[in-house]
């Protein structure tokens, strides 16, 4: 692989890290199957990259972005929480009226970002390829975040909604409003994947519709890889976990597609990444049931 | 002060299931007494303090806490008011989060929650005094997860946890039950010294006749969701097990085999 080939990984792992954090939030803290990632995903792409098409400055458009990526986490608990329909229907109800949606807003199938300015070449020192910058910043926002949603979940607020998705009988029992909770986890975790799919139609020339699609199961094998190489329960350790295991996740696809000795091809890694998704879903269960627990 | 009001709750109506779990249960509890609850299984002693936390609703009745309706509140508008342990171990402590984080949330049980540290060092130390109260160590484990400690353990820290924030009611819904002897003994002596401690309004229910005599000040009996024996002071005092197996003889209807189980 040549370091243009390692460094393009790198980019797209860090930005699917964003992705699977957010999915480590719902699955993982929430306890909530949240499908709204494979709209919230283009969602974000889609608004950034009209936006910007349309003269915006690309922070506002990226900020935006993630913001509409919150509303739709929110309208998704919504629909669990006050309409008390089933978590996975409600997520996929929202994912269905995301394309839908998402073609509104951008109008047509795609919008390309070929000439227009973005968070990257904007911010980009004369001294460092593009290549190598595009990276470079990602390395920071992804820190950053994972360095703030560590910070949130030890707060009051944070912890309210690791109770709620651990043991929802008892948050309520120590006076947490778990409908909120959950409203405010959904809202968090789709934030970061709009924000993910902003960088994402920024990095790759422009936001599609299809771009969504399988965002979830690559967020959830990036979680699961992350939580294999290095489990822990520990929060700051599980989100560096999460983190690692979308780089990683990114570079075997990588690899994968690169070297002919794996035989691998192109259109086996859905497959490969279904098995490992159907794992990670399965696992807990047995886990739950040998246990002897049973939820209320 | 606890004021439940003719309360009627029927599960599954009109079905061929249909349980009338409450059926004019009213009771008054005054501040500050601590009240044992027994009653048959089925008699509604459970239902009753769910509806108390508000974890069921009531069809009829009313629920007045310290003179506040409490009645359509949901359970975590309640927490403010009402203290809870329940029966299994696993229910009242969240696996997940370490024993500090559990403490920290019931710290702030009926409070806003902000965007502050929820285990700051001056609370970690108030939990670690708390904790080597309790003669188990687990003032050195406050960053173990609490689900790995025993049902016992887990226990006795839900106790602690429902006192470190002031309420005016403690439900007790037959929290020594799932524990060994020896363990369940522990955690009752300990429920009386923190009742005392805190002179907490307290209702516990309980399946040992010896316990609800010997603990607390005042007796109830439940049966068919309504109470059926009411005793307090030197009437109380006067009661022995056999006077209560008596009385649950006479409202069933029917012979008591298993006497050894009930005096436990
Ligand atoms: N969620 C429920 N659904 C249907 N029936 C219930 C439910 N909870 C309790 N019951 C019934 O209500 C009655 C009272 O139950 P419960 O309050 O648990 O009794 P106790 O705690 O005194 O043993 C029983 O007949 C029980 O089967
Ligand atoms: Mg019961």
């Amino acid at each position: 692989m040549s370091l243009y080939t390692l460094l393009g990984a790198l980019e797209i792992g860090l930005i699917f890290s964003l992705v699977a954090l957010g999915v480590y939030i719902s699955f993982r803290l929430l306890r909530f199957p949240d499908l709204t990632v494979d709209g919230s995903f283009p969602l974000g792409g889609a608004v950034a990259a009209t936006m910007i098409a349309a003269g915006y400055d690309p922070f506002t458009s990226t900020i935006v972005a993630t913001i509409a990526g919150a509303v739709a986490g929110l309208i998704t608990g919504w629909l669990n929480v006050r309409l008390k329909i089933m978590d996975l229907l409600a997520s996929i109800l929202m994912m269905i009226a995301l394309y839908s949606i998402n073609l509104r807003i951008m109008g047509k199938p795609n919008v390309p970002l070929i000439m227009e300015p973005t968070v990257f070449n904007l911010l980009q020192p004369e001294a460092l390829a593009d290549y190598v910058f595009r990276p470079l910043l990602l390395v920071f926002v992804v820190l950053a975040v994972k360095l703030l949603l560590d910070a949130y979940f030890s707060t009051q607020s944070g912890l309210a909604i690791r109770a709620t998705g651990s043991n929802a009988r008892m948050a309520r029992a120590q006076g947490v409003n778990t409908g909120l909770a959950v409203l405010a986890g959904m809202a968090l975790s789709n934030a970061l994947v709009g924000l993910a799919g902003a960088l994402f139609a920024q990095t790759q020339g422009g936001a599609d519709i299809s771009m969504g699609v399988g965002t979830i199961v690559i967020g959830l094998a990036a979680v699961i890889v992350g939580e294999s190489l290095l489990p822990s329960r520990k929060l700051y350790l599980a989100t560096i976990a999460v983190i690692v295991g979308a780089i990683v996740y990114r570079f075997f696809i990588a690899l994968a597609l690169n070297s002919d000795f794996i035989g691998l091809q192109a259109q086996d890694l859905n497959l490969v990444t279904a098995v490992l998704v159907t794992v990670a879903l399965v696992v807990p269960k047995l886990r739950a049931h040998w246990s002897g627990k049973k939820g209320n | 002060m606890l004021k439940a009001t003719d309360l009627r709750l029927t599960f599954n109506p009109g079905t061929p299931i249909e349980t009338q779990a409450l059926r004019g249960m009213t009771l008054e509890i005054p501040t500050g007494q601590f009240v044992t609850v027994i009653g048959s299984n089925g008699a509604g002693k459970s239902t009753f303090l769910n509806a108390v936390s508000g974890e069921q609703r009531v069809d009829s009745g009313t629920i007045e806490i310290d003179g506040i309706d409490m009645t359509r509140l949901p359970v975590w508008a309640r927490a403010r008011h009402v203290a809870r342990v329940f029966q299994d171990p696993l229910a009242g402590t969240c696996e997940d989060l370490t024993i500090e984080e559990n403490m920290a949330l019931a710290k702030m049980r009926g409070e806003r929650r902000g965007f502050s540290f929820a285990v700051k060092p001056a609370l970690r130390e108030e939990f670690r005094a708390q904790l080597a109260t309790l003669g188990l160590g687990l003032e050195n484990r406050l960053s173990d997860r609490i689900g790995l400690l025993s049902g016992g353990q887990r226990q006795a820290v839900s106790l602690l946890m429902a006192a470190l924030q002031p309420s005016r009611l403690l439900l007790l819904d037959e929290h020594t039950a799932a524990l060994d002897p020896r363990t369940a003994a522990f955690v009752l002596e300990l429920t009386v010294r923190i009742v005392a401690e805190h002179k907490l309004t307290t209702m516990m229910v309980t399946h040992s006749m010896r316990q609800a005599l010997d603990v607390g000040q005042r007796t109830v009996m439940l049966h068919q969701g309504r109470v059926v024996l009411d005793v307090a002071g030197t009437e109380r005092e006067g009661l022995d097990v056999h006077h209560l197996l008596d009385m649950f003889e006479k409202v069933r209807g029917e012979e008591i085999d298993d006497d050894a189980l009930l005096l436990g």
